[in-house]
């Protein structure tokens, strides 16, 4: 697709050609093909093509069972797909084991938290940090060789841990935190490697509305930073509010793709959230009642009022678009 | 009955070469299950291996050095067969193939057609030669009381403890730096250590080679006070080790050593007693060697009044397991 076509059709800067499921992006970190991932008879993933953009922030949505996790699971390398391709950042993983994948720079925190109990919160931040000498077992026989390389991930670790309000729990162990908590705890841990595209299922789901307001301030923080995210919500205010571009999956497949404003518009979408037959969109499901997140923002600043820490975002609440880059 | 002499073999124990060997078995085992998580239920395959690999070079003439690096390098290529298959699949897979391996070894060494080199269910004798040739203990009887040994028997327990000490300092080294905390990570959730970019196929691997080590110089150690028998290395030397190590506490530095005193001193003293008894004719309706066989059944009821009361073991940390993790 040319240029000039796509500057006609297109109607997104972040897409070469016209928006749809599967469309190519101008600038993309991911690119999959002919993913396929089968569970008996039943096709769990099913994905023609898939594009990330890169510096954005993606959402993938779509109702339970959809698929979207077991994605995560392949692009990630923890499961192995029928058939497919995929590249990150131009190289091929496909057939990579998952610990070459993070290193690589392709991070994913998991659905069901994965927070290593027995190891205090200091700890399991620390775990994250990569290319740490004292990893090696010769090495690590000998403290001074790591010692400096420590002290800077504690810093950086317990800066992480404020900024995620756990700092309280520092030396705690992980088995002792609440389910929020351990979300928590588990996106600053995959932070702790600093990876180009951050993977996070669910990343909101147990946490309370005033710390889901901060963490959607971090997410776009690590936008602004550079970083590439890719997340999976069933919020829809929480994904109109913070994504770039939106991602719906069902039954297997990528069945709409778009800015989030028109993708809930979708009919495609509507079909695969409330089934064939409907007269309401989704736009109905949203528009009841207040919006809880700015509900819930507007409680947090009142019980806080010295937070500030995602200025932006509350001022502005519709969605932003790709141009508008993180002061 | 005589119970200075009971007293006395009793706390001998404390520091005997079989101690010292079950010890440096637990510490082995430690790094397997208490800090990485791996079910090994073979530990007593790793001790036949030290000791015939030991045992068979020193008798066909090999120096010292040779036989231990022999010893050294049997146990790490039988990690490696243990954990090549099974390393990447799930915990309780490693723990099947170790137990059966650990018999398939033991039938092994005790075949007929091998006689020539492990001497089938005789075992091996005759192999002290070139560890007593490095001995710097003038010949002669020294120490007091039960602590009371030859120039052998010492040189035998001065260097089984500095294993001890060694292998507890490098478990101690590896336990509080990064590279102990990727193991304990893999211990709670290896999908978690991988999704950080870490190697865990490698670390297991790592720690299998490290505890079965440890295993096999503790194999070592076990037959130079003795003679290499193939019916010393059933499952019950594993279960053994494994009471050793949970008495002490699974990932400590000290459980190890402490549970093993307590095991051989326990050991001593219900068999002092018992055998006392018997003799003395206040125990009548049991034979010595159904006296025997009690104390085991008393370890198997002291192991499940440990795992009920105190599963964390003597030195282990309460907390860690009031989680349900
Ligand atoms: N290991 C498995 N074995 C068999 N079926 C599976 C397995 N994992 C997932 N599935 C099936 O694949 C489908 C997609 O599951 P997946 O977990 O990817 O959904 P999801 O989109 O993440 O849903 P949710 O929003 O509820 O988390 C489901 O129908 C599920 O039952
Ligand atoms: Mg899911």
């Amino acid at each position: 697709m040319s240029n000039s076509e796509s500057a006609v059709v297109s109607g997104h800067p972040l897409v070469k050609g016209e928006v749809g499921p599967g469309c190519a992006k101008v600038d993309p970190i991911v690119v999959a093909d002919h993913v396929t991932r089968q569970f008996g008879g039943l096709k769990a993933v099913d994905v023609d093509h898939l594009e990330i953009p890169r510096g954005q922030i993606t959402a993938l949505i779509g109702p339970n069972g959809a698929g979207k996790t077991t994605m995560f699971n392949l692009l990630t390398g923890f499961d192995k797909p029928n058939t497919g391709t995929w590249e990150f950042d131009g190289k091929s993983l496909a057939g990579v084991p998952a610990f070459k994948v993070a290193r690589a720079g392709m991070v994913r925190t998991f659905q069901l938290t994965k927070s290593l109990g027995r190891l205090s919160v200091l700890q399991n931040m620390l775990l994250g940090a990569t290319g740490q000498k004292g990893e090696k077992l010769i090495a690590s026989l000998f403290k001074p060789i790591w010692r400096k390389q420590e002290e800077e991930n504690t810093a950086r670790a317990d800066d992480l841990l404020a900024r995620f309000k756990l700092d309280a729990k520092r030396e705690d162990y992980a088995a002792s935190l609440s389910g929020g908590q351990r979300k928590l705890l588990e996106m600053a841990r995959a932070l702790m490697s600093k990876p180009e595209l951050i993977m996070l299922d669910e990343p909101m789901a147990g946490v309370n509305p005033a710390l889901t307001q901060s963490l959607l301030g971090h997410i776009k923080n690590l936008k602004s930073d550079g970083t590439t995210v890719l997340f999976v919500e069933h919020d829809m205010h929480m994904v109109t509010h913070i994504s770039d571009w939106v991602v719906v999956m069902a039954e297997g497949r990528v069945v709409a793709e778009g800015p989030p404003e028109s993708v809930m518009k979708d009919p495609a979408v509507i079909d695969a959230y409330l089934g064939a037959h409907h007269d309401e969109d989704l736009g109905d499901l949203m528009e009841d009642g207040p919006n809880p997140v700015l509900e819930a923002e507007r409680k947090a600043r009142e019980a806080h009022p010295e937070i500030e820490e995602s200025p932006g975002w509350a001022e502005n609440p519709t969605p932003p678009t790709a141009e508008e880059k993180q002061a | 009955m005589d119970w200075g002499n009971i007293f006395g073999n009793a706390v001998g124990e404390i520091i005997s070469p079989t101690t010292a060997a079950y010890a440096l078995a637990a510490i082995g085992l430690g790094i397997h299950f208490g800090y990485t998580g791996l079910l090994n239920f073979g530990q007593a395959a790793f001790l036949l291996i030290g000791a015939y690999a030991f045992a068979i070079p020193t008798l066909a003439g090999a120096p010292l050095i040779v036989a231990i690096l022999c010893a050294i390098a049997c146990s790490v290529i039988f990690a490696f067969i243990l954990g090549i298959p099974t390393l990447r699949l799930r915990a309780d897979y490693l723990a099947i193939v170790t137990i059966a391996a650990a018999e398939v070894v033991r039938y092994i060494v005790t075949t007929t057609g091998l006689t020539d080199f492990t001497g089938a269910a005789n075992g091996l004798s005759g192999f002290k030669g070139t560890f007593a040739a490095i001995n710097p203990i003038p010949e002669g009887r020294y120490g007091f009381g039960p602590f009371s040994y030859n120039e052998y028997d010492w040189w035998v327990r001065i260097v089984g403890w500095s294993l001890v000490v060694l292998a507890s300092l490098l478990v101690w080294l590896l336990m509080r730096s990064p590279w102990g905390r990727v193991v304990k990570g893999i211990r709670e959730d290896e999908d978690a250590v991988r999704s950080l970019g870490k190697n865990v196929y490698s670390y297991k691997m790592q720690a299998l080679i490290l505890g079965g080590g440890l295993g096999s110089i503790a194999g070592i150690v076990f037959i130079l006070p003795r003679a290499v028998q193939p019916a010393n290395y059933t499952t019950g030397l594993t279960f053994f080790i494994w009471t050793i190590m949970l008495l002490g506490g699974a990932a400590t530095i000290f459980g190890p050593i402490v549970g093993s005193m307590i095991f051989w001193v326990v050991l001593s003293l219900t068999q002092g007693v018992l055998y006392g008894a018997i003799e003395s004719g206040a125990l009548s309706f049991i034979s010595t060697t159904q006296a025997g066989q009690i104390r085991f059944i008393l370890v198997g009821v002291a192991l499940m009044l440990l795992v009920i009361f105190r599963p964390q073991g003597i030195f282990g940390n309460k907390k860690e397991l009031s989680f349900s993790v």
